[in-house]
């Protein structure tokens, strides 16, 4: 029998679909490669039970000709996403054992399409990092290895759960989320498929917030076609989410035309930064010529604000944050640590709660907010803002996409830049002005560094274009033709 | 500016006190401002808070349309400025009852700008006061300190209620007109509906504003009394704290910008906190919420909608129904008195209407220290009573009478009437029997009358007391007249 995780979702769905396979033996697979992968610390949570019930039902609902969507097909879940009856943690000691007694949108649009839950992965603590290495279960690890070491390396963050999970194949597919870019970035570090899409596409309702203006939630797979299949279920209007956009969701999987000709493609000269390695640049261009040849016009575009996007960020971002995790005091619900009084206890709860660098934004966003600081900070980040969707505004009068390199490197060893925090921001150099501006964007695996680890380009499309650019993503991943697995050194089975 | 006439005189001279009003008013709704969880007062601890209201995570605020329009029929009300573009801001502070860690308020741009009203004084004058602002914003849960000895229990049933804050301007002069105009705006929004003024289950409070100058000097360094619940202790918290003030000053002090509370056990204001300890709130846009965006036309629609306000309706009571100034004041003040009033008018005559209302029954209510809503009188058995005078049943004597018992036993007057036989005798014949008697009993006052005809109101006294004061006075005078020969 051949390996049932090797099969991409699309493939499974039409096995299941046929009946050539069932979602029961889909599911175990998957459970099977999970359970052997306690190296990698992708799960920080596995549901089996839950798992093989959703997948019993689903095979029922596929004998009856009843199948949803997805049905029958096995997906992780970040552990941002709220899941009712499973422990959910944003992988933050403050949450201890919270289990929420609701589900989110997404997950549970998830559901009703007639996905299984195989359980929930890792991420950086609230989602601030870029390595996964803030999470209080400890860093998940990259499945890859460069061909000239033998250091473990980090998965990109915040959702490296996610990313190695779908790297690894342990799981068809999985949810993730981005502020910053931490869905596409992950993608890049382990040659996966990311689709952050535009802001309000998909409900943030019930996924613990860490930047509300920014998080968007999104797929992360291993094709373009299953980003497509999955975004189309966890895209929705909810009314429970009042920055949601009640626009119908289109069939993103239809998109996938493979034709772009005289599709125009913008080329921001401004992500040509400092010490960007020769071999993303070479991508870059492989990419700009790829789009050629398949008839796509390519267009020098200018964003001039680009060099403002990072620093704004790290205004808007924790100001938020800061502002958001005041809920986490220790009086409902979580982590508490008793004090003398309640000024006590509010400190020993989040001393003990809060890992450094989830501390570290909340003090930046507590000063930037601050009286006399606001004006200086908060606002000029805010007017950043403005100017960078501004400058994206005018870059899609003259192109219908924007082709750049997802991130700036290839995936770093642990512990790196941990130590280091504005050499890991820097990551997110050419995902956060798409954040900012609440815009789609998506990474494609597109070849691999000379020491053999993944690299992936990014495509930036219009507000709510995102079959625009899964249309050219299509084009991209095909012309890559990428097709490289890690070698599966974790596996315990 | 005019003079003022309420100078306090301290040791050195006279001081002017200079108040501006924060009110806050429960926004009547039957959910919370971004929940749809319900608001009932008095409910068990805890049973109404929903997964928003405790902040559980990755939960979202959605608005409560209901509580919008609220707040614009009040803003309507108080003659002010809708602003259809509006943005909700988040405050943030730590404490046990505020479960997200912010409230949500409106800080930059509330929903409703300038407005002004017109406040009514004991002398019969009037004042204008200005509104700065209204805007929404959240109401905290409630500590409780008293359950355990070493701990503090968290009811959050209160927790995202729906409150208005009222902003006037610094306009209030002395603690009659601050109450004053609590009063009047109380007043306002129950004739909208729009809160229910209920100041002893906390649906209205008032933080007040105070400082004291020389007069025609600039402004002096105001203390902000919290969450004062009733309009006595307005009057009280004032007093005490303008004449705090004072007495700093005149021994040579100055006053610290800080946040006190009043205690009306001690009738003292204390220091809560001071400027240096106050909160920095670090308001910004809540990124949870879009900008809150109103039509026009759904203002046009609420203002078309807008009930009677208590201002329009003391205009209409004095050139439709003749009442006083004073009459008509006095009706509308308390929406409460004035559906009864008109409850009572209606198809009747307005005037005498006033008369018992604000005569005999608020007198009898307030000997009885009760509120109009547990009257043991209705508004419709006291205009069975009026109809009793109007068709000449009773007479206007009788039907006192008739009142205090309706006030003690809640009988109909119909009832009281037929079984205390206070019926009025209109039988002419009867009358004419009884004034004859007395003329043959009382040559002398006869005689008496004809030289002195104002003697004629002994003979009417007579007739009433023999016929119990049932005789109808109309024809009693009429009668005397006649026989009398006057």
């Amino acid at each position: 029998m051949t390996d049932l995780t090797k099969l991409t979702l699309a493939d499974a769905r039409a096995k299941l679909v046929s009946k050539e396979i069932t979602s029961v033996e889909l599911t175990e697979a998957h459970l099977a490669a999970a359970k052997a992968s306690d190296k990698l610390n992708a799960y920080v949570t596995l549901t089996p039970e839950i798992a093989l019930e959703m997948a019993a039902k689903s095979d029922a609902r596929i004998a009856k000709g009843d199948a949803g969507p997805l049905e029958g097909l096995p997906l992780g879940v970040k552990d941002l996403f709220c899941t009712e009856g499973v422990r959910t943690t944003a992988c933050s000691n403050i949450l201890d054992e919270f289990t929420p007694p609701y589900e989110s949108t997404v997950s549970a649009n998830l559901w009703a399409d007639g996905a299984v839950m195989l359980g929930k992965l890792n991420n950086d603590e609230f989602a601030m990092g870029s390595s996964n290495e803030t999470s209080r279960f400890g860093p998940c690890l990259n499945p890859w290895k460069a061909s000239d070491s033998d250091a473990d390396l980090v998965p990109g963050g915040s959702s490296g759960g996610s990313s190695a999970a779908v790297a690894a194949h342990l799981a068809l597919g999985a949810t993730a989320t981005d502020t910053g870019g931490s869905i596409r970035q992950p993608a890049a570090f382990t040659g996966t498929v990311g689709m952050k899409p535009t802001y309000g596409r998909c409900s943030r309702w019930g996924v613990v917030a860490f930047a509300s203006s920014l998080d968007q939630a999104g797929p992360i797979t291993r094709s373009v076609r299953d980003a497509a299949i999955m975004l189309g279920s966890m895209a929705s209007h909810d009314e429970k989410d009042t920055t949601s956009v009640d626009i119908e969701v289109p069939d993103y999987e239809a998109a996938l035309t493979g034709d772009i000709r005289g599709l125009k493609v913008g080329i921001p000269k401004e992500y040509r930064v400092d010490g960007m390695s020769d071999e993303i640049e070479k991508l870059w261009t492989q990419g700009i010529d790829w789009l050629k040849a398949a008839g796509a016009e390519i267009v020098d575009v200018s964003l001039p604000h680009t060099k403002y996007a990072l620093p704004a960020y790290y205004i808007v971002a924790p100001a938020e944050a800061s502002s958001n995790l005041a809920r986490y005091d220790g009086v409902r619900y979580g982590l508490r640590v008793q004090g003398d009084d309640i000024t006590d206890m509010y400190e020993k709860t989040r001393a003990a709660g809060f890992g450094e660098e989830v501390r570290r934004r909340i003090l930046i966003g507590t000063y930037v907010l601050s009286a006399g600081y606001y004006d200086a900070y908060y606002i000029k980040a805010q007017k950043i803002r403005t100017l960078i969707a501004q400058d994206f505004k005018e870059a899609y009068e003259k192109v219908d996409v924007l082709l750049t390199p997802t991130a700036p490197s290839p995936a770093f060893a642990v512990g790196e830049k941990v130590n280091d925090p504005l050499s890991m921001y820097l990551n997110d150099v050419f995902t956060v002005p798409v954040n900012l501006a609440g815009l789609p964007g998506i990474s494609v695996p597109a070849g691999l560094s000379s020491n053999g680890l993944p690299l992936g380009l990014q495509l930036i499309g219009r507000t709510f274009d995102e079959e625009t650019l899964f249309r050219a993503a299509g084009v991209l991943e095909e012309a890559a033709g990428y097709s490289a697995e890690p070698s599966t050194w974790w596996n315990e089975a | 500016m005019s003079e003022n006439k309420n100078l306090i005189e301290g040791a050195t001279g006279p001081w002017e006190i200079v108040m501006g009003l924060e009110i806050h008013a429960q926004v009547a709704s039957s959910a919370k401002l971004f929940s749809g969880a319900p608001t009932e007062f008095g409910a068990e601890q805890n049973s109404q808070v929903s997964l928003v209201d405790a902040a559980l995570p990755g939960m979202l605020p959605v608005i409560n349309d209901e509580c919008v329009r609220q707040a614009v029929r009040t803003g309507l009300g108080l003659g002010a400025k809708i602003h259809l573009r509006s943005v909700f801001d988040r405050k943030n502070y730590f404490y046990p009852d505020l479960p997200q860690g912010y409230q949500i308020s409106q800080f930059k741009d509330p929903i409703v700008g300038e407005g002004e009203i017109e406040i009514d004084l004991k002398d019969g004058s009037t004042k204008r006061i200005g509104i700065e602002r209204l805007h929404l914003e959240q109401d905290a849960g409630k500590s409780v300190h008293d359950q355990h000895p070493s701990m503090s229990f968290v009811d959050l049933n209160r927790s995202g209620v729906a409150l208005m804050e009222i902003v006037s301007n610094p306009d209030m002069r002395c603690a009659e007109e601050a109450q004053a105009y609590v009063k009047k705006i109380r007043s306002i929004l129950r004739y909208l509906g729009t809160c229910d003024g209920n100041m002893e289950e906390g649906s209205l409070r008032a933080d007040v504003n105070v400082s004291v100058r020389r007069p025609g000097e600039e402004l002096g360094t105001r203390c902000e009394i919290k969450n004062v619940n009733s309009i006595r202790f307005i009057g009280q918290a004032i007093e005490y704290e303008a004449r705090r003030q004072i007495d700093v000053l005149e021994d040579g002090g100055k006053i610290d910008q800080e946040t006190r509370l009043f205690d009306p056990r001690a009738g003292e204001t204390r220091s809560m906190r001071s400027k240096e300890e106050a909160h920095d709130y670090r308001y910004f846009p809540d990124p949870d919420l879009l900008p809150l965006v109103i039509k026009q036309e759904l203002v046009d629609t609420l203002a078309k909608e807008l009930p009677e306000l208590p201002d329009e309706k003391k205009a209409r009571f004095v050139s439709d129904y003749g009442l006083s100034p004073y009459d008509a004041g006095v009706l509308v003040s308390e929406k409460a008195s004035c559906d009864f009033f008109e409850a009572v008018a209606e198809g009747r005559d307005a005037k005498l209407a006033a008369n018992w209302v604000t005569g005999d029954f608020f007198g009898a209510l307030n000997k009885a220290g009760l509120q109009i809503e547990s009257s043991p009188v209705s508004a419709k058995q006291l205009g069975d009573l009026i109809n009793l005078i109007s068709d000449d049943t009773v007479s206007g004597r009788i039907a006192k009478e008739v009142f205090e018992i309706m006030f003690e036993t809640g009988d109909d007057p119909a009832k009281i009437v037929e079984e205390k036989g206070l019926r009025q005798v209109t039988d002419l014949g009867a009358i004419e029997s009884a004034i004859d008697e007395i003329i043959a009993a009382n040559p002398d006052k006869v005689q008496q009358a004809k030289e002195k005809p104002k003697m004629v109101g002994w003979f009417v006294g007579q007739v009433m007391k023999s016929t119990g004061g049932k005789a109808n006075p109309k024809s009693v005078n009429e009668l005397l007249a006649k026989k009398l020969d006057l």
